[in-house]
């Protein structure tokens, strides 16, 4: 079909301002990522007008690696990122599948007590005495345990759960299978696709993790990266001040910009890399979720 | 004895059963279930409502020596010296003033954006935008808040230096009260606009496409396709989200601002939360600052409920 000029006018301005967006989109991460490779000669030199090192330098890598601060904060981050997401899963899941049987008994109650936790949020100060009370300040599992699931995952992972038939389960039962050999043997083979996106969510969730950590990690070799980064990137003299202090900045020099661009690439590389993965099924879950977040 | 038993195996539930034998039963026959939800059940429990029950020091003077029990109770005194104190108006101002911003400028962009995307023919390009725009979503505040810096710094970021370069002076973006919120919704706008598009671009595409079908044999441009047909379409999701919106409009990025907060800007930037922390965890004022979070949440609960109600009547599922 033959276009008028205004329609071809209009498509060309619209692939225009698409492209500027994605451009403005990605360049201030394409900068961050050039930056970190240049040369600091180079960077002085040019002023940070880079769109493309001559020099390319792993220099700020090395020397990241090279800190024991950043080095831990990124295994304490690792480790919420595998064995929270592992822990998350299994309970969620649990749950979920225990509440999406309706024949037990109680159900209609405990769904009705976790939806409403959805509802009233009891502020920050009630759930960090609750932390201190356990004695977990300072332990890495205040990073997960308080976090271990949600409201919204429960429900939508019931939802998911409510379509697996029944008489799955009972052919299982049949055979001699417990509700929990059900469950292990049966339902989480079932669902694997619903948890490889509920665990990349849980994933990024707990990668992402910072304010706990400022209201429960006060020892500054437990914090996770987000708070290192925080210390690195955000100058002393005008942070706030968390609990996990600028101790950093006072132990070794302040880095420079081509430093702490490369902890902004390491900190960012594994979303990146866990992106055409989250892709696959965000859309779903923000159908599902996000909206009524 | 036996038919019992036997009964009890089938399972059937007799009408000459007394009904707590009945409910022991089939708990004793759900053990197994019960126990997969137990860790989940109490973590409800101890993170979820303790804490809703812990609200109550708001009306005590907490010591963390005395504990809840002990503690002197002390009525509505923190919510009046909360009222009476002019930091209220201060937080109360920003947080509305940040969430005005947000609706003003933030809101309307992923609507924008779904319509010029719905235009693109070219489904590569248009997998290409979409694949970019939805990626900081998933970055951290602490990585956006960095980058922030990094860009916009007066002595070394190269947005600064193109201004200079360009013959400008250079400009204070990070510890300018005035600009504060305006750089909070950039922020914002640049995180969260792609992520946006998705519920938008999935009620355009619920769109029936006969619909498009007639308005191209009447002659209608793909413009007046977007305004007679597309806009119409979307316009219950766009409501719908408008009133959500609305009802978490004390919910402002509490992350963002914490992190963008510095002794330059703390008189437009400190919003409930950030005054709960200071006060709170680092000043240990424990029954003040839980009365202020309080206050917050339970307005927060109204908004919410009331956003819902309005939602439902519009023929829509809510939030819950």
């Amino acid at each position: 079909m033959k276009q008028s000029i205004g329609s071809r006018l209009f498509h060309a301005a619209n692939y225009a301002v698409l492209s500027l967006i994605g451009i403005v989109t990605l360049f201030p991460l394409y900068y961050v990522l050039v930056v970190s490779f240049t040369d600091s000669r180079e960077y002085a030199e040019k002023n940070g007008f880079i769109l493309f090192p001559t020099n390319w330098s792993t220099a700020a890598y090395e020397y990241l690696f090279s800190t024991s601060a950043f080095v831990d904060a990124a295994a304490v981050s690792t480790f919420l990122a595998t064995i929270g997401t592992a822990l998350s899963l299994i309970v969620t899941a649990a749950i979920a599948f225990s509440l999406s049987r309706k024949r037990l008994r109680g159900r209609q109650f405990i769904l009705v007590a976790v939806v409403l936790t959805l509802l009233f949020n009891p502020g920050i100060i009630p759930p960090y005495l609750v932390v201190k009370e356990l004695g977990l300040i300072n332990s890495v599992w205040s990073l997960i345990i308080p976090v271990l699931t949600s409201g919204w995952y429960v429900i939508l992972m019931k939802s998911f759960f409510d379509n697996i038939p029944v008489e799955l389960e009972e052919a299982a039962m049949i055979d001699g299978s417990s509700d929990i050999g059900t469950f292990f043997r049966i339902v989480l083979p079932l669902s694997l696709p619903a948890l490889v996106a509920f665990g990349l969510f849980y994933a990024v969730a707990y990668w992402n993790t910072f304010f706990s950590a400022v209201l429960y990690i006060n020892d500054y070799a437990k914090v996770p990266l987000q708070i290192v980064l925080r210390n690195m990137l955000v100058d002393s003299s005008t942070s706030t001040g968390g609990a996990a202090a600028v101790e950093m900045v006072s132990e070794q020099q302040i880095p420079t910009q081509t430093i702490k661009m490369a902890a902004v690439v390491i900190s960012t590389l594994p979303i990146v890399c866990l992106y055409p993965f989250l892709q696959k099924h965000f859309t779903k879950g923000v159908m599902l979720g996000s909206v009524k977040g | 004895m036996n038919t019992h038993i036997a009964k009890l195996g089938k399972k059937t539930r007799m009408s000459d059963k007394p009904k707590t034998d009945r409910l022991w039963l089939d708990i004793r026959r759900d053990r197994y279930l019960y126990l997969l939800a137990l860790p989940g059940i109490l973590y409800f429990i101890v993170f979820k409502y303790v804490p809703m029950w812990g609200v109550v020091i708001a009306f005590q003077d907490y010591s963390p020596y005395l504990g809840m029990l002990q503690s002197k109770w002390v009525g509505f005194e923190h919510f009046v010296r909360f009222f009476s104190n002019p930091d209220f108006m201060i937080l109360f101002r920003n947080t509305m003033m940040i969430s005005l911003l947000n609706l003003l400028f933030f809101f309307p962009l992923p609507i924008v954006l779904s319509l010029l995307l719905n235009e693109v023919t070219h489904h590569a390009f248009k997998r290409t935008i979409q694949s970019i725009v939805y990626l900081p979503h998933f970055l951290s505040w602490v990585i956006i808040v960095g980058i922030t810096f990094l860009l916009l710094s007066q002595s070394s970021g190269i947005v600064n230096m193109i201004l200079q370069w360009l013959g400008f002076s250079s400009y204070d973006f990070l510890t300018n009260k005035d600009t504060f919120w305006m750089l909070l919704t950039f922020q914002n706008i640049w995180k969260e606009t792609g992520w946006g598009t998705i519920i938008i671009l999935a009620a355009i595409t619920a769109v029936d496409p006969q619909l498009y079908e007639a308005a191209k044999i009447d002659g209608a441009s793909r413009l007046r396709q977007t305004w007679h047909i597309t806009l119409p379409a979307i316009r219950n999701v766009i409501i719908v989200l408008l009133i959500l919106r609305l009802g978490h409009i004390m919910d402002v990025g509490f992350e963002q601002i914490f992190l963008m907060m510095n002794g330059a800007v703390t008189d437009v930037a400190d919003v409930f939360e950030t005054y709960v922390y200071r006060n709170g965890i680092q000043n240990g004022q424990f029954s003040y600052s839980t009365a202020v979070g309080l206050f917050k949440s339970i307005i927060g609960l109204i908004l919410v409920i009331a956003a819902n109600k309005l939602a439902k009547k519009l023929g829509e599922e809510g939030v819950y």
